[in-house]
């Protein structure tokens, strides 16, 4: 058993503050149990890790609480709740297991606070299909990477320093000539693209509401239509046009977005067309989406989520057996029609994610250093995985899952230690 | 705690016998020969008339891991046809072509199964596969860990490594997987494709590593023989579906030195080119060619008609036939420079020619293999067909006549391209206990399970005898579990967690180093990160990894 009093600098640590999971970091402890990233850090992780310990009492109604007390109440509101949903869900995979076993016991409904951009992925997996692939065959073969959208930077801090501009690469390819093009978005930082030799990305920006226009475009090109108009949204067609020419060349094209920027109506439906032109690229040459995610636990929610109820997030326990409905069980509609009448809310890594405001019995299981607008009924801090207790968690890829390890003591309970309490309260 | 399983008729082919009347007695989870002097009997069951055969054994179904996820992600309509409420007992979920996993497990145990393997759990994703696992109840679990198209191991061959690094290649990765077994799928054809190739025959060489399929088999072939591991090279081999396959399958089986190789779902694998749509059945060359080759056995990888939804690591294939997928939507995905996968919705039709034939090619395999210890039931749950079907496909190998009339009914052309009307054979309940206990218990290493000797584990299912049967395959009246009474007329009434079956073959540990250092050089994870440890799999308290014993390693090559 490790000794956390003890001072110590722990190796290989995996950090889950984004979808990439490094497990490169050497993360300092001291004697107090503060954490601070000695090598291989970013800015999240240097964040994240650098919050300092601490362990708040939990709270009833804004006072100071035992623990057994606060799982009581908790456990009353579950009880007397008719449609109780629990959302926020930013756990590792433990967490979510337990989060599972009480949505079935108590007729729950679940989302997840990224779910607003993710289902657009969901959805369109449940239309069409898609193509894609993970960090290790990005890092290994990418020739041209298209990043749509996003800079990629804000999200994925170490992304391109990882699998873009890697100096060693599987197949003997010069990963100094790769390409990068940055389409849509406006004011994107574009730094990260640039390669080691100082070459600049290619970068054809718009107005992130006529993506719709631009991926439809550029999906038409790709599969040899001819267009009309001389320009889309501000971009030249011409400039589509070589676009649609280069990735029809590429030997491994990669195309990249995040769902979450991509929020207009319907956004699903350029998603489509960003996996439909992959999928057509695939017909004469290899070409590979890859969507972002991971973050604050999203794909631990959908994983555990789909291989306990057999459905991803947006899925309820209301009539004891597992419905799903990607718009009905949301959470800003389940709380804006006055549907739900009681809110859980996890979120354990990241202290700024707070709660919808509700006038809902409100319990947040949440960050320790989680500041709250609206005090809740039951407040219970838990542990954060990967510091102060083990876990597993999802990367990006939906693919690769990492173990993460205990960093420090800590007299926080774990989100599955509370809710298996409060389950078997009820 | 002692029970006694009194007058019933036993089929245990791993002794020899063949429906004697017998008592049998279980002591704390484990068969024992006889009570102790005064030793007091706390339950005894009266099994008079009843049917007495170990707990079956899925050899080969497709139950946790990164595809099967997809699969279920990708059908809700599939699910929301069938909802699985909770009950006091159980815990809800949904079911058809790819259940939720705890449906997964009692709707098995439901069934009179208590052991299923995973054949297709990737090293970078194995992890998942034993979580997903660990929420499957009652039903002991495994896997069979992918190699062959993974850059290290063609890297290795590429270099010409010799056979010992190979080996400890191959150890090390088990271990790291937790896994019974080592499963190649289309050898190096998975890579070949992410290099644009879309076919690979075994001859044919991987446009970067230049190494062919065939030399993949023998590698990896010879590497599990000589490891001990007793579960032999599982293949899915090159061309899945493909008309004319017929010939890649006698050459695989040609081409393995003589090394024990198990060939899956042989069905998807044994077309031939002969007749007006240039499709037809390979069956008879491949049961001969079984019959003989003594160091070959096969599972069938049964179709059957409906929906259902193929999900397999052979993304070449997948993404080649997806167009033939319904509903049409598909997944594919390359994995980590060391695998892949393809998910595509299959309806399978009687009055659809190639379905039809399809489905008469796997039961002319089953019919036509003389030997039921080299044969298996199967129906690569889902690819074929959910494994909820086992109990029909049970009743078209066991009565000629149902199998006649639904043979009548499929598309008249199929029909005319297939000898399974003429077969007269009928499986007898001693080879059903062999095929889908003694056999299979055999083949995948599991020492303790699917025999009723002295010293096994107390997974027991108890049937009773029906001509019918389906009907008597699908409701077992008792099913113990580790000496448990899991399953009472067909409905679960206790849930408990089985275990996790692996080999852990020995290695020399210098391997690790390079290993490491490979996967810092090349990869985005580590290589400590990489291994599933005992105590993930324990971790929950639900699940524990039960070692089955190797042979040890066999002589090593100079």
């Amino acid at each position: 058993m490790e000794n956390f009093t003890q001072a110590a600098t722990v190796e290989s640590v995996t950090c889950p503050f984004c979808g990439l999971l490094c497990d490169d970091l050497a993360v300092d402890r001291d004697a107090a149990g503060s954490l601070n990233v000695s090598k291989n850090g970013c800015q999240k992780s240097v964040t994240f890790f650098g919050r300092l310990p601490r362990a708040p009492s939990p709270r009833i109604a804004g006072k100071p609480a035992e623990l057994k007390d606060a799982i009581a109440k908790a456990a009353e509101i579950l009880d007397n709740a008719n449609l109780p949903l629990i959302a926020g869900l930013g756990t590792e995979v433990q967490g979510m297991r337990a989060v599972m076993s009480l949505a079935d016991k108590s007729g729950a409904t679940l989302d997840h606070m990224n779910s607003n951009g993710f289902m657009r992925n969901i959805q369109v997996v449940q239309n069409s299909g898609w193509q894609i692939t993970t960090l290790t065959e990005v890092r290994n073969r990418v020739d041209l990477l298209v990043v749509v959208g996003t800079d990629i930077l804000s999200v994925f801090p170490r992304f391109f320093e990882r699998v873009v501009w890697n100096k060693e690469s599987m197949f003997g390819q010069d990963t100094s000539t790769r390409e990068v093009v940055y389409l849509g978005g406006r004011d994107i930082d574009t730094s990260a693209g640039i390669a080691p030799d100082g070459r600049k990305p290619d970068v054809l920006p718009c107005d992130l509401d006529r993506m719709p226009d631009v991926i439809a475009a550029l999906r038409a090109l790709v599969s040899g239509k001819k267009l009309q108009a001389t320009e889309v949204a501000g971009i030249e067609t011409a400039n589509l046009e070589k676009l649609a020419e280069r990735l029809k060349a590429a030997k491994y094209s990669v195309v990249v977005w995040a769902s979450a920027p991509l929020n207009f109506p319907h956004a699903e439906l350029t998603v489509q067309n960003i996996t439909e032109l992959v999928k057509t690229l695939n017909n004469t040459t290899r070409s590979s989406g890859l969507p972002l995610g991971g973050i604050e636990g999203d794909m631990n929610a959908n994983q555990v989520c789909t291989w306990i109820s057999g459905y991803p997030m947006r899925t309820s326990y209301a009539r004891a057996y597992p419905e799903h409905d990607p718009i009905h069980f949301s959470t800003d509609r389940l709380l804006a029609s006055g549907e739900a009448d009681a809110l859980f809310w996890v979120s354990s890594f990241n202290p700024d994610r707070t709660p919808p405001t509700t006038s809902l019995p409100t319990v947040v299981f949440g960050h320790p250093d989680m500041k709250l607008e609206k005090e809740p009924d039951v407040f219970i801090p838990v542990g954060m995985p990967g510091a102060d207790h083990k876990g597993i968690m999802f990367r990006t890829d939906n693919v690769v899952s990492l173990p993460l390890v205990q960093l420090r003591s800590s007299t926080l309970p774990s989100l599955g230690e509370v809710l298996t309490a409060i389950e078997q309260a009820l | 705690m002692l029970i006694k399983l009194t007058g019933g008729r036993v089929y245990d082919p791993a002794h020899g016998i063949d429906g004697k009347i017998m008592d049998i007695h279980v002591r704390d989870g484990r068969i024992v020969e006889r009570p102790r002097n005064g030793e007091r009997i706390e339950q005894e069951y009266n099994l008079s008339g009843k049917v007495v055969m170990a707990g079956a054994i899925d050899m080969h179904t497709h139950i946790g891991g990164g595809k099967v996820n997809i699969a279920r992600t990708l059908l809700p309509e599939d699910h929301r046809m069938d909802p699985v409420a909770h009950t006091d007992l159980r815990r809800a979920g949904c079911g058809h072509a790819v259940p939720s996993t705890l449906t997964t497990g009692y709707r098995y145990a439901e069934m009179g199964y208590t052991a299923g393997f995973e054949p297709a759990v990737l090293p970078m994703n194995a992890r998942q596969a034993h979580l997903e696992m660990g929420d499957v109840p009652i039903i002991d679990k495994g896997g069979y860990v992918m190699l062959g198209s993974d850059d290290l191991l063609l890297r290795m061959m590429a270099a010409r490594k010799d056979q010992n690094a190979i080996n400890d290649y191959v150890a090390w990765t088990i271990n790291a997987s937790q896994a019974m077994g080592i499963k190649v799928v289309n050898a190096g054809g998975i890579s070949a494709f992410k290099f644009n190739q879309r076919m690979l025959d075994l001859d044919e060489q991987n446009p970067y590593y230049q190494v062919t399929p065939r030399e993949v088999l023998q590698r990896l072939s010879r590497a599990v023989h000589e490891l001990g591991v007793p579960h032999p090279l599982h293949i899915h081999g090159n061309n899945l579906g493909v008309p004319g396959n017929v010939e890649t399958t006698l050459n695989t089986m040609g081409g393995v030195e003589g090394y024990p190789i198990h060939l899956t779902h042989i069905q998807f694998h044994s077309y031939g080119t002969e007749g007006d749509r240039k499709f037809s059945s390979g069956a008879a060359r491949i049961a001969e060619a079984i019959n003989k080759n003594k160091h070959v056995s096969a599972d069938v990888g049964q179709i059957l008609f409906g929906q259902t939804v193929t999900a397999s690591g052979d993304n070449m294939a997948q993404h080649r036939n997806h167009a033939a997928g319904s509903p049409h939507k598909w997944v594919c995905m390359d994995i980590e420079c060391d695998a892949g996968c393809g998910v595509v919705p299959f309806k399978y039709k009687d009055q659809n020619f190639v379905n039809a034939l399809q489905w008469a090619i796997g039961l002319e395999i089953f019919l036509l293999v003389d030997d039921p210890w080299r044969i298996f039931l199967t129906t690569d749950h889902p690819n074929g067909a959910p494994f909820t079907s086992y109990p029909h496909l049970i009743k078209l190998l066991t009565d000629k006549t149902f199998r006649n009339e639904m043979f009548s009914r499929i598309s008249p052309d199929a029909q005319a391209m297939s000898t399974l009307g003429s077969i007269e054979r009928e499986y007898t309940l001693y080879e059903i206990a062999i095929m889908t206990r003694a056999g299979a218990a055999k083949l995948v290493g599991l020492h303790d399970r699917g025999h009723l000797g002295s010293g096994a584990a107390a997974d027991i299912t108890v049937y009773t005898d029906d001509a019918d049967r389906e009907k008597m395959f699908a409701k077992p009246d008792y099913v113990f579990k580790d000496g448990e009474l899991v399953v009472r007329n067909g409905s679960v009434v206790k849930v408990t967690w089985g275990a996790t079956h692996a080999v852990k073959p020995e290695f020399d540990r210098a391997i690790e180093k390079e290993i490491a250092k490979y996967y810092d050089t090349y990869h985005t994870v580590r290589m400590e990160h990489v291994k599933v440890t005992d105590q993930h799999i324990a971790d929950d308290g639900r699940g524990h990894v039960q070692v089955q014993e190797c042979k040890g390693r066999r002589e090593r090559t100079a």
